[in-house]
């Protein structure tokens, strides 16, 4: 594990390079597999994350069948080689808490009721760790959901805020989230429902209405990019056929 | 047709009563709840998929394939996440409880159609109809459910040309699996025509290029056959 530094703001840019509103680069990779019903390969700085959704399908056992609407299963694993010191695979108290966080994130928008005695299974596995894995999770698991195309009300994106030098920054690295005073992971609808947060360290009311700002800020520019990702995976089959580009939808604008 | 791709979320339309398949009504506004194409008609505008699961709808013509035989009742596999059940009494002459295995076993292929689907999702499978049957040659090729209807086409326009310009006796089931009986090499093509229109099912003037496709599977064809000749002089 590497020292605490003495500063993590010199001159208004982190420890990376970034401003104190900036995200780090983010590349997303529609379908990587073929088996799954809808999947997702999402880098989000040094993070790598792959994400999978099967479903709706027969749920095993069958005494977990829920009569009126689809059970969601959300499995956050990380791989043993994610991080410097190899992790112990298998369940933790911390992935169980992650995968039960992640799942209660999406249950406001999955139209689950269309799919009564079926499960939708949604598998995160993190490849490489750095930070921000659960919400670099959700991220990944609302693109692979919509890739399946199981309905749902929109969008889900999440990004984490945090207080470094006494200031609040937005997407924590490593060496932030680790020595830092606090950070906070955030997940929100396009129309700014909050259907994630949780909150480690210390933040004032005031630091804390801030940082819930900056976080709507994160998550409105992680919507833009996955919503291009989304539109781009077929618009370049329409670009090669059709000299004219595809008008773009309304954006998603505030739920009411 | 040229036609816009929509996320979830998207708002399409604000006027409630438009709202069509793949949309929900939030507030005074039509937005999509699946990720999909728009298509914008008279009176509804939907979303359709370009992806999911079959999820069976009464009087739809399915093809399935037997997994168990139980107590009076066949258990259907219907590429769907709810399994079938096809009654004794749903087959087209009175048979037996006890020899039901001789007519219909494991692994047997038919076609069927659901008759009902309850709140609970019970589905009830019949062969007591026209055209329904067990299916005892041809080949099964299994596409996504939502694409299926790009291989029909507009008013059977596709599927009567790959009838007749392939030559072979094909049956599309709403669940995405396709019955291809013919020659061997009627089916292998009828097979990557398929695929072909599975691969393209959201690109615009599909029936045009299925046909440019098969024109140039044609000519490959017909090279192939000049080559051999020449072999054996």
């Amino acid at each position: 594990m590497s020292e605490k530094p003495e500063h993590f703001i010199i001159d208004g840019k982190r420890l990376d390079g970034r401003r104190v509103d900036e995200l780090r680069s983010v590349k997303i990779k529609l379908s990587p597999l073929d088996r799954a019903d809808g999947s997702c390969y999402l880098e989000w700085g040094r993070n790598k994350i792959m994400a999978a959704v099967y479903g709706p399908r027969e749920l095993h056992p069958r005494h977990r069948q829920d009569m009126t609407k689809a059970v969601v299963q959300y499995r956050y694993n990380m791989a043993a080689f994610s991080v410097n010191d190899r992790i112990r695979p298998g369940h933790s108290r911390r992935s169980i808490e992650i995968s039960k966080v992640g799942r209660d994130a999406f249950e406001y928008v999955l139209f689950t009721k269309f799919f009564p005695k079926t499960a939708i299974d949604i598998f995160i596995e993190v490849l490489q760790a750095d930070a921000g894995t659960r919400t670099a999770g959700i991220n990944a698991a609302s693109l692979a959901l919509a890739d399946a195309g199981i309905p749902m009300r929109g969008l889900i994106s999440a990004c984490a805020v945090g207080k470094v030098d006494g200031e609040i920054v937005l997407d924590l690295m490593k060496e932030e989230d680790n020595f830092g005073e606090a950070d906070v992971p955030v997940a929100m609808t396009a129309g700014g429902k909050i259907t994630h947060l949780q909150m480690d360290g210390h933040l004032t009311r005031d630091e804390f209405y801030e940082a819930l700002k900056l976080a709507k800020i994160g998550c409105d520019k992680v919507y833009k990019l996955q919503r291009q990702a989304l539109i781009e995976k077929y618009s370049g089959e329409y670009a090669e056929n059709d000299e004219d580009a595809i008008p773009q939808a309304q954006i998603g604008d505030a739920d009411e | 047709m040229e036609r816009t791709i929509v996320i979830p979320g998207d708002v399409v339309s604000d006027n409630i009563k438009m709202s069509g398949s793949g949309t929900y009504v939030h507030g005074n506004k039509v937005r999509a709840s699946v990720y999909g194409l728009l298509n914008v008609g008279e009176r509804y505008i939907s979303v359709i998929p370009l992806a999911g699961k079959y999820i069976p709808c009464a009087s739809d013509r399915v093809i399935g394939i037997i997994t168990e035989v139980v107590y009076s009742n066949w258990v259907v596999d219907i590429n769907s996440p709810y399994e079938g059940l096809l009654h004794i009494s749903q087959y087209p002459r009175r048979i037996d409880s006890e020899n039901m295995s001789k007519y219909l076993k494991v692994g047997d292929c038919i076609l069927t159609m659901v008759a009902s689907v309850d709140a609970s999702m019970k589905v009830e499978l019949t062969l007591r109809e026209k055209e329904l049957r067990v299916l005892s040659n041809g080949r099964i090729v299994t596409i996504n459910p939502t694409k299926m209807p790009r291989v029909i086409g507009r008013n059977g326009s596709m599927i009567r040309l790959l009838k007749s310009e392939i030559g072979c006796n094909m049956f599309v089931g709403q669940n995405g699996r396709i019955w291809i009986n013919g020659s061997g090499d009627c089916i292998d093509l009828a097979i990557q025509t398929v695929k072909y229109i599975e691969d393209n099912a959201h690109t615009p003037g599909l029936t045009e290029r299925v046909q440019a496709f098969l024109k140039a599977k044609e000519k490959t064809r017909h090279g192939k056959v000049h080559e051999s000749r020449n072999d054996e002089e």
